[in-house]
């Protein structure tokens, strides 16, 4: 396959970026995206130019650190995946693939493809977790039955792999399913209903905070995330947040 | 330099670890405050540790080369968590874990460290329920349970396809918490570069930004190395792809001993290597081998046929299948270990019945379970006479409810459908048993330097069962470390905070800043990538599933000749004081360069086959592992002379009063 990419360039935070023209040749369909990359990263360096730095790490589509936008799309254009997980077999010789990285205010790039999403750590330290000490006196582990369609349904939001695609395909760069995808894990847990009420103040007054968008229930987070979060969860933070609120 | 003393406590062996705990020294509340402590590494054991040890009152900075905690590789296990809770019924016990754990690991690892991590297992479950991890559960509202291999009862607790991740967001869920208390600081996009030692002593680390490329200087009472393990020196395994072995060997460098660098574990079910642009492997959870069955063609002209395409496994007749686990080990039948798993595989490829084009690959089949289960179900459905589309398609959702978001992985990376063809597998490098050596309360043999999780070498022996990594990694976080770091600490009530301008951190520094600008100046002809593959595959070929005296002698002399042509023709391309993710890579080859020579020697020093060591020359006449327990009941710990090739080897002889030392048989 004959590629032409359009990639995006940019020194370090402080400085302006750009689309650069890069041609490949001989790509194979069973090449993942991130192995082009590394390709024609091998072939710039034996040129003597600086390779394209983009974050990635476990390339198997779990630890969220791939953040590439692809064709306008977050994670490229299947649904359900990672970048890391797309196959060049996806894309047709002759294709022209624009490639950024993941585009918010609240992601500021750091170099090229890579962006800062330390505003989701600290939507998650403002409570993202049961208050109990790790001392392993708790209850026994089958003290507390769980339902098990709670236990799936919290399980669904606990899969958030927390990339950013969501804010990325919002065009109010929203973190609305990001956030509240943790907020649903630890609501519908009998173990996190007791903080539930200051969780979900905390944890939404962060994400203002940072500075992301508000929901107007577009539903292209849903469509992009990686892990098909569903928008169920956004309807439940809003839940939780009003009645907590309501309870001041 | 430190001698080897395990300080294994006195006393019978189930009450070890209380009567320690007993003994030990603690370190009163309003002390803990003016004691720092660094955590290396935010996988399930360092975030588990900073966790633990902040919420004491002790101040936790956390580093990790991520761009958040959440991201250790941790994240990555799919299968699940061990643990001795018996809700099963079946028969298990703190002294079943222990003692099949020890078998698993082919009696090369400490009665006392294993039988501690048993008796913790079930505290670790109880934690992680409380921190809301959303496990399986039954209908009833309880947890569910499935086998791994190596074990005949069930005790592995899951989430779905991963466990891992769901596990790690609750310790980064704890580590948050401490967090927002400000008991931690989290230093992300941070790398270790080298350890510093004041008095013979860890007192500090040195560490780069990965954004600034600015070098820090950090100082701590102790420091805690749970960075994970080596497996990245083979360049394809199923690590991701920054894991490595820096924090581990730098510490190795400045005197802490390195144990048993030869044990690896080859994962049997790996997706096989398509092609030379190949990044990384990937893994297929242990998990499918409850219900999938491995085989080949029992025919080498069917294999050939099935290779050239001109035959499709489905085509292929039951009594033209081998099964060959469940022919040679029918009481664990696919359930045996992954060692064994692996070089059954390795050995029907070398004969010729690999299935994909490369020769290189094996069938895990569903085919069975999806009749079986879809049967169950058609029949509790009150549908007893179903026809066969029917079965098939209930099993299939069966299958996928288990295991859907592997067979997804699956299809994505190989583009078939492994609902209607069998999955191939290949064995790939999946994790280190040897690492840091470490005492049983976790301290290497430089004071106040402990080592957790991967990182260290403590519990898995020769060969890790599966779904035993979580387990160890929480255990020592959780409930080992924050009681043993006490211990040490208590003489550092009236220290005070260490200074960071004192002459072994400028010399430290200086060595630091001279490495990075050494790499940069080297300006050669070859990329970091290129040695790196090279690496790889004199590791694969000749120090990988199966070793001799001969391939390891020459892969110690090619490893020294790559590590030389390294430093003279390595390209590293910009600055080192930029984001320079060349640099990185370039510094962790570097060091892969130089472990890979010890792995080898460490493997030429053991004349015997022991779990996932396995050396020809070492073998039964029916192929399986010989054990030589007279000679090489040892954990062997090398000290750091300059170079690898001078390591002195120390041995620490392993006592075994609670089990007989048998050989280890799945038959």
């Amino acid at each position: 396959m004959k590629l032409y990419l359009k990639i995006w360039r940019q020194k370090d935070a402080n400085s302006k970026g750009k689309m650069v023209d890069y041609t490949m040749e001989g790509i194979e369909g069973d090449m993942s995206f991130l192995e082009m990359l590394d390709v024609l990263n091998e072939d710039l360096i034996t040129k003597g130019e600086e390779p394209i730095e983009f974050d990635h790490d476990c390339r198997e589509g779990i630890c969220g650190t791939c953040s590439l936008q692809i064709n306008g799309r977050p994670h490229g254009p299947d649904t359900r995946i990672t970048v890391c997980q797309l196959h060049m077999r996806r894309f047709n010789d002759g294709d022209t693939i624009v490639i950024e990285p993941f585009r918010a205010r609240a992601f500021p790039v750091i170099k090229d493809l890579i962006i800062d999403r330390n505003a989701f750590e600290r939507i998650q330290q403002a409570g993202g977790y049961v208050s109990v000490n790790t001392s392993g006196n708790t209850v026994d582990a089958n003290a507390i039955p769980i339902e098990k369609e709670m236990a799936d349904k919290s399980f669904n939001a606990a899969t958030c792999i927390g990339c950013g695609a969501c804010v990325a395909a919002c065009k109010n760069a929203s973190a609305m399913l990001f956030t509240s995808a943790k907020v649903s894990q630890f609501a519908l847990l009998p173990q996190g209903r007791v903080e539930a009420s200051d969780r979900v103040r905390s944890m939404v007054r962060q994400m203002d905070l940072e500075g992301f968008g508000n929901c107007t229930n577009t539903g292209a987070c849903e469509v992009e995330c990686p892990k098909g979060i569903s928008l169920e969860n956004i309807a439940r933070m809003n839940r939780e947040y009003l009645s907590a609120t309501a309870k001041g | 330099m430190g001698k080897l003393d395990s300080k294994i406590p006195s006393g019978p062996l189930a009450e070890k670890w209380t009567n320690h705990k007993n003994e030990i020294n603690l370190v009163n509340p309003a002390n803990k405050r003016n004691i720092d402590i660094i955590v290396v590494g935010t996988g399930l054991a360092g975030g588990s540790a900073a966790a633990s040890l902040a919420e004491l009152g002790y101040n936790v900075k956390t580093f990790c080369y991520q761009d958040s905690p959440r991201r250790a590789h941790s994240i990555a296990a799919q299968g699940g968590v061990n643990a001795s809770k018996n809700y099963q019924g079946d028969g298990d016990s703190d002294y079943r874990l222990f003692y099949d754990t020890i078998k698993g690991g082919d009696y090369r690892s400490r009665e006392a460290n294993v039988y501690r991590l048993a008796e913790v297992s079930s505290n670790i479950i109880d934690q992680c329920v409380a921190q809301g991890v959303p496990f399986a559960r039954e209908y009833g509202g309880l947890l569910d349970n499935r086998s791994f291999g190596g074990v005949l009862v069930s005790r592995t607790f899951y989430a779905k396809g991963q466990t891992g991740q769901q596990l790690l967001l609750g310790a980064y869920g704890a580590m948050n918490r401490q967090i927002n208390r400000g008991k931690i600081k989290s230093y992300t996009r941070h790398e270790m570069l080298d350890l510093v030692l004041v008095d013979g002593k860890a007192r500090g680390i040195i560490a780069r930004d990965l954004i600034s490329g600015e070098i820090e200087r950090h100082s701590a009472h102790a420091v805690v190395i749970a960075s994970g393990g080596y497996g990245n020196l083979f360049f394809l395994s199923t690590y991701c792809m920054g894991a490595n072995v820096m924090a581990a060997w730098r510490t190795h460098k400045k005197g802490a001993f390195f144990a048993n660098p030869c044990f690896t574990q080859i994962h049997p079910t790996c997706i096989p290597v398509s092609g030379d642009h190949q990044s990384k492997l990937t893994l297929m959870s242990e998990s499918l081998r409850n219900d999938g069955r491995i085989w080949v063609p029992k025919k080498l002209e069917d294999a050939k046929a099935i290779r050239e395409g001109r035959l499709k496994p489905t085509e292929l007749a039951e009594e033209d299948r081998d099964y060959y686990l469940e022919r040679r080990y029918p009481a664990f039948g696919n359930l045996v270990p992954r060692d064994v798993a692996s070089r059954a595989a390795k050995e029907r490829c070398d004969a010729g019945y690999g299935v994909n084009k490369t020769g290189e690959a094996v069938y895990l089949d569903f085919a069975a379970a999806i009749e079986r289960y879809g049967k169950e179900k058609a029949y509790t459905m009150g549908l007893k006479d179903a026809n066969k589309d029917t079965i098939r398609k209930l099993g299939e959702e069966i299958v996928e409810a288990k295991y859907g978001n592997l067979f997804q992985m699956y299809e994505k990376i190989v583009d078939e459908n492994p609902y209607k063809t069998p999955m191939m597998i290949y064995p790939a490098v999946h994790y280190t048993m040897g690492g840091l050596w470490v005492d049983y309360n976790l301290m290497t043999t430089i004071p106040g330097c402990y080592s957790a999780g991967e990182a260290n070498f403590s519990d898995h022996g020769a060969n890790r069962l599966g779904a035993s990594a979580l387990m160890q990694g929480l255990a020592d976080g959780y409930f080992v470390l924050p009681y043993t770091i006490g211990d040490y600490l208590a003489d550092d009530i009236r220290t005070g905070a260490i200074p960071t301008d004192s002459a072994e951190f400028d010399e430290a520094e200086k060595a630091v800043k001279d490495k990075l600008n050494r790499l940069i100046a080297i300006k050669g002809e070859n990329t970091v990538d290129y040695y790196h593959k090279k690496l790889g595959k004199i590791m694969w070929n000749k120090c990988g599933m199966s070793r001799n005296e001969k391939d390891l002698k020459a892969a110690i002399k090619e490893i020294s000749e790559l590590r030389e042509d390294f430093w003279n023709n390595v390209r590293v391309p910009g600055e080192a004081t930029t984001k320079n993710q060349e640099l990185e890579k370039a510094g962790r080859v570097a060091d892969f360069l130089e472990i890979g020579e010890l792995f080898a020697m460490d493997a030429l020093d053991r004349n015997e086959s022991c779990g996932g060591h396995f050396r020809e020359e070492y073998q039964t006449p029916e192929g399986e592992a010989l054990r030589d327990d007279e000679n090489y009941r040892y954990v062997s710990a090398w000290e750091y002379k300059g170079d690898p090739k001078n390591s002195k080897l120390h041995k620490e002889e392993l006592v075994f009063e609670n089990v007989e030392l048998k050989t280890r048989s799945y038959k």
